[in-house]
């Protein structure tokens, strides 16, 4: 139960949820819901695990994954864009077919071992007591990028001009569009690189956090829990990655729990007997329950909510495409 | 400006045509939502077909394989409807809830809570063995709805009260349900240290038709239980709730049109709780039938996803409840084969590529295509 | 003397949506420096022909000339570059934005970074040349309608735009804001900017227009008249195929007792903000109480506090009993008919039948209801009644509500409503979007209604609909009822003034006060 262990383990588990949530997020500002986060993220898990195991470059296995999962994000663009069609049902079908995809391509993946994402320290900065060893210390590359990564997104989506078009889209596409600007484009877009997240959180997994590839237990439902992120975070990158970090580290908190056997001065049950440890294992999904309730209610006291146009298609007027 | 009378060459687009999508004024003829559905599972077959031989499998062998597994004869077919019949209560399930666009991909939660609601019949135990047949699978068949209808309600009363997405919770809440059995199959209940409880007593098994085979040999072997009964008689019994009474009324109002809804007079809270709740107890009734009808204890993946492949079963059935029995027979036939077809993912990659399919085609009942000369 | 080019010349305009020929062959001329009038009853295809002008729609057929030159826009953004601007009927603003990057929406300065404070300044200098006065910084849902029109001028006028077209620009503003509109519309076609102006008002045509071109059912049938050579009733007369009776026949009758009675009612709007603040009104039986005031004001809460559909706080007794804060379905026991704004949005399912549209507020109670079961087949004997007695146009009761024309879904939503025997009815902008038939149709049965003895508020923009069904007219501003008038003496010029924040007692004080001095 070392501080510095679980917030080292939480910043590194973290950078899976946050890559995921924020590309969810660029997907859902533009308008489009994309529910299936968990199909492109254990897509690309396996895309990038199985090329970088077969090219022995890890660098190509990153860029795979994030090829798979935009690839991936695109069927439901098409879907949800052009053809109109439920944006829920999409999305649904997108993660039975990201999943789907994944375990037959995924066949004899289990107990190989490809390069993995390299891990370092920051010169100096790893120097700092106590903030050193826990954020600049023996981080895989992936997490670095990310804290590098949620303030320039945020800045993008509030502060500049191709980010303003982001939030029009998603907020009134009709407004957008008669002025010009091209929404069924944009939504593509964004669609697309939400799904490029989504598969290099997938791979963050396979190639650096937990490396290996477990079939469908490699994402045990971080997609989900990362869609849920966004709502927490009322679609804010900056809200996302608080959440995902203490998300990250409650996670690791948790499974340290079962380690020892005198715990808080008292014997540990759970070293006893490890079945309670299912318990243990529940938190995660309820945490995340409980932190959409929390979300909700802010969001109903201080009235602001989701994108306006998330998950509605556009049609101008009675245009065809 | 982009003005001239004859455009540049360069502006010339590559492909000479579009496609234009032209809305439907006239109603859309009966037959064709069948039509571009039945496409739509062929499309998807093929696809995956395709994908197969891609990584370097005999699509038409397993094709036969399939066929033979699934339809090939009494025995198999009845293989089949037994796992149709969890799907037909799921996929009701699932169409009830999607009727008012509640959005329940938690019926695997559900199903499992199913199950370990009606175990505690058998194993607390609530019903001694001694009672009679009908008090034992009565009493199963109320604590398994109870079940589901508990894991409903959470969700539902979530939504209803603090307007939290439904999607996300009853998802949740499937992880919850499966870790939840895991602590009792793996601890309490468990037989001698395996990871399953004792096989229930024969009083709290569904009959089945192999059990008349002294007086009708033909049943020798064949394993179909009384739940497809169930799955049978609550597609009529959905079919009026939605169809004729006035709760399916509202129902089908607040799905289209909350607002008007509330407009009419209609509480949506509790429509949300009730609905929910409604649709778990389908479900929860489905896990019963499976641990009732099939295992006849309860371990570990009594579900290869039934729930899933529910809400699937129900869109292709366009929610339709008689629909549903005929779709989960298909999908039951594809489970059964998905066992023994390699690699494992085929199967649910063929469900998630017919539910793409779908919906893709469901813009041909809105729009007619058109290719016109750009 | 050598043809000056026309700043826009639209020859046989073809735009053909699925089943309806919206523009037939029309053609249109605008000259520099001139306000022209698109005149026509709604959905005679004003905005579609607009619509091809600013780039949204391609005609099938015919050709547009931008100050002579033949262009063929693919884009909203093309017509911008040819110096278009379009001011859409419903504003096509982005809320949770500001002003200033609405204006800057879509433009290719600046480049990636915002920049806003250096923006912002911009937009000042432009109001101030203008006199369009709005706060660069605040976001759009935080202005009022007239303030948010003032900043889809801006928007145009930021781009450079030679011609703008302004959709209905007067349909959501008060009098007085009419004629500060009016003075804009002057200084810029002053600076040599050409105006389109589309309206469905007779007067307002006639007082500011240069020329007018009308259309009927997609078809031209003036184009481009001097307005000098043209009176009021021609153009009635052009524009509705028929003449027009412009005053309904309303009999004389006295109302009975108080059937609805609210008293200061508060509530807040969507926002959190207040919507209503202490409002206090009597409507009677047999008595139509109008209720004026530009968009925005409270009313539409005020609909929505009566029929159950907004908390609040103050006392709504219909029939004697208190119904504030119960549920919808309070109000619609006590016999509380509403005719809801938003037709397709709250009055309808638009997915459902007509049948099912009809049934919404009778299929709880016999004989449609059997205890827990719906009696199909009473059920649509019902529509099948109401069909035929309101002169709903539709091929049969199962047709689906959104294949329904605007003025057929109203007459859909007035039957259920008038069929459960109202005592009390609330209507919301009846007649909003509907062509002159319906509107006759709908404020016919409106009169029905009073003379049948049902209270009826009646909420509407159009103050010429209010004076000639409304026996008294409540005017709303800000949430406060700013006095209360007779129908009949009612001063046009009263009611703009209080329209805009002027309550009566305020108006008819300096009489009174010189009256007491003159004692």
């Amino acid at each position: 139960m070392d501080p510095i262990v679980i917030l080292h383990a939480g910043l590194a588990t973290g950078t899976i949820l946050l890559f995921a949530a924020i590309g969810e997020i660029f997907a859902e500002r533009s308008g489009i819901l994309n529910l299936g986060v968990e199909g492109m993220m254990l897509f690309g898990a396996m895309a990038g695990f199985k090329i970088s195991l077969a090219s022995g470059n890890v660098w190509l296995g990153l860029l795979s994954a994030m090829v798979a999962g935009g690839v991936l994000s695109l069927a439901h663009g098409l879907v949800s864009i052009h053809l109109q069609a439920d944006q829920v049902v999409s999305g649904l079908s997108l993660t039975f077919l990201g999943t789907g995809l994944a375990l037959v391509f995924g066949e004899g993946l289990t107990g190989q071992n490809p390069p993995l994402v390299p891990r370092f320290d920051i010169p100096l900065l790893a120097d700092i007591p106590f903030i050193g060893p826990v954020v600049f210390e023996d981080h895989s590359l992936l997490v670095y990028l990310a804290y590098l990564f949620v303030p320039l997104t945020w800045y993008y989506i509030e502060k500049t001009r191709p980010g303003m078009h982001l939030r029009a889209v998603g907020e009134k596409p009709e407004a957008a569009d008669t002025i010009g600007i091209n929404v069924y484009g944009l939504r593509y877009l964004y669609t697309f690189i939400g799904g490029v997240l989504a598969g290099l959180a997938g791979a963050t997994i396979s190639l650096s956090v937990s490396p290996g590839w477990y079939s469908s237990q490699t994402t045990s439902g971080q997609g989900w829990i990362a869609i849920g992120l966004v709502i927490f975070a009322q679609w804010n990158p900056l809200r996302a990655a608080v959440g995902a970090y203490l998300f990250g580290a409650l996670r690791r908190g948790i499974l340290d729990l079962q380690g020892p056997r005198i715990l808080f001065g008292v014997v540990n049950p759970l070293y006893i007997n490890s079945n309670w440890g299912f318990f243990l294992q529940m938190t995660p999904y309820i945490l995340t329950i409980l932190a959409l309730v929390v979300g909700a209610r802010a969001a109903m006291r201080k009235r602001i909510g989701a994108p306006a146009a998330l998950g509605l298609p556009y049609i101008r007027g009675e245009r065809g495409l | 400006m982009t003005t001239s009378v004859t455009e540049p060459e360069s502006r010339r687009p590559l492909f000479p045509y579009r496609l234009e999508l032209e809305k439907r004024i006239a109603e859309v003829p009966r037959w064709l939502p069948a039509v571009t559905s039945l496409g739509a599972v062929v499309a998807a077959f093929l696809i995956s077909g395709l994908i197969l031989k891609l990584i370097g499998g005999e699509p038409l062998r397993v094709l036969r394989f399939f066929y033979s597994a699934t339809f090939g004869s009494w025995p198999t077919f009845s293989d089949t409807l037994v796992k149709a019949t969890p799907l037909i209560l799921v996929g009701l399930a699932c169409a009830v809830a999607f009727k008012m666009r509640l959005w329940n991909i938690g019926a695997e939660g559900q199903f499992y809570m199913g199950a370990f609601f009606a175990s505690l019949v058998v194993l607390v135990p609530l019903v001694s063995p001694e009672s009679p047949k009908w008090v034992a699978i009565g009493a199963m068949i109320v604590m398994g709805m109870l079940g589901g209808a508990l894991f409903g309600f959470f969700p539902g009363f979530l939504k209803a009260r603090f307007g939290v997405n439904e999607i996300i919770t009853t998802l949740m809440l499937n992880y919850v349900a499966i870790l939840w059995n895991n602590f009792w199959i793996f601890d309490r209940w468990s037989d001698a240290g395996f990871q399953m409880t004792p096989v229930f007593d024969r009083v709290y098994w569904l009959p089945r038709l192999a059990d008349y085979a002294a007086e009708y040999p033909a049943f020798r072997g064949i394993t179909l239980h009384l739940g497809v009964v169930f799955g049978v008689l609550m597609a009529v019994f959905v079919w009026w709730v939605l169809e004729r009474s006035r709760w399916g009324y509202e129902i089908k109002l607040l799905g289209d049109n909350p607002r008007a809804a509330q407009y009419a007079g209609i509480a949506i809270a509790r429509n949300v709780v009730l609905v929910m709740m409604f649709s778990g107890a389908l479900a929860g009734l489905a896990g019963m039938s499976e641990i009732s009808g099939v295992v006849h204890r309860l371990q570990e993946r009594i579900s290869p996803g039934y729930g899933f492949t529910g809400i699937i079963v129900a869109w292709l059935a366009k929610l339709n409840p008689f629909a549903v029995i005929l779709v989960s027979v298909l999908f039951g036939a594809l489970i059964v084969a998905g066992r023994e077809i390699q690699p494992s993912g085929l199967a649910q990659l063929l469900q998630g590529l017919v539910l793409f399919m779908v919906i893709s085609s469901d813009v041909l009942l809105r729009y007619r295509v058109r290719l016109v000369r750009r | 003397m050598a043809e000056t080019p026309y700043a826009v010349e639209m020859r046989d305009i073809v735009v053909r949506f699925p089943g309806v020929l919206a523009n037939d062959h029309v053609n249109f001329t605008l000259k520099k420096g001139e306000i022209h009038a698109l005149l026509g009853e709604n959905g005679a295809g004003k905005s579609t022909l607009m619509n091809a002008l600013a780039g949204l729609y391609r005609p099938a057929s015919g050709t547009i000339r931008v100050n002579g030159k033949e262009v063929h826009f693919t884009s909203p953004k093309d017509a911008i570059e040819a110096g278009i601007g379009m001011i859409h009927q419903h504003f096509m603003l982005v809320p949770t934005q500001t002003v200033t990057e609405n204006i800057l929406l879509g433009l290719d300065e600046p480049r990636f970074l915002l920049k806003l404070d250096e923006y912002n300044q911009r937009v000042v200098e432009l109001e101030a040349q203008y006199g369009l006065h709005v706060d660069p910084q605040a976001k759009v849902w935080q202005l009022s309608v007239g303030e948010q029109q003032r900043v889809e001028i801006l928007k145009v006028l930021y781009r450079g735009a030679e011609i703008l077209i302004m959709d209905e620009p007067t349909a959501v503003l008060a009098p007085q804001e009419i004629a500060a509109l009016i003075q804009t519309m002057r200084a810029m076609t002053a600076e040599g900017k050409s105006i389109v102006f589309i309206s469905h008002k007779l007067q307002e045509v006639a007082e500011v227009a240069d020329r007018v071109t009308v259309l009927r059912k997609g078809k031209g049938t003036a184009e481009g008249v001097s307005m000098e050579g043209i009176t009021r009733t021609e153009l009635a007369h052009l524009m509705v195929g028929r003449d027009v009776i412009f005053r309904v026949e309303k009999a004389q009758q006295e109302p009975g007792e108080v059937v609805l009675s609210v008293q200061d009612l508060h509530c807040l709007n969507d926002k959190g903000l207040p919507a209503l603040r202490g409002v206090s009104l009597d409507v009677r039986r047999g008595e139509i109480l109008g209720v004026a005031g530009v968009a925005g004001n409270g009313q539409s809460e005020l609909a929505q506090v009566i029929t159950g559909l907004r908390v609040c706080n103050g006392k709504i007794v219909v029939n004697g009993k208190d119904v504030a804060n119960r549920p919808p379905i309070a109000a619609i026991r006590q016999g509380v008919a509403h005719v809801p704004e938003d037709r397709t949005g709250v009055g309808s399912a638009p997915n459902l039948t007509i049948t099912d549209n009809t049934i919404m507020k009778s299929y709880r109670e016999e004989p449609i209801g059997h205890r827990l079961s719906i009696d199909l087949g009473k059920a649509r004997d019902h529509a099948r009644v109401l069909k035929q007695k309101y002169d709903i146009l539709a091929p049969s009761v199962r047709t689906l509500a959104r294949k329904l024309s605007g003025g057929n879904l109203q007459k859909v939503i007035l039957a259920r409503e008038i069929s459960g025997n109202p005592s009390m009815m609330v209507a919301v902008q009846p007649t909003r979007g509907l062509d002159v038939g319906a509107i006759e149709a709908v404020q016919k049965l409106l009169l029905e209604q009073r003379a049948a003895g049902t209270g009826i508020l009646l909420i509407s923009e159009e103050l010429e609909e209010l004076l000639s069904l409304s026996d008294r007219i409540a005017v709303i501003y800000g949430g406060q009822i700013m006095g209360v008038v007779d129908a009949e003496q009612a001063d046009i010029e009263e009611i703009g003034l209080m329209m805009t924040g002027t309550p009566l007692a305020a108006l008819r004080a300096p009489q009174s006060v010189a009256e007491e001095v003159s004692l």
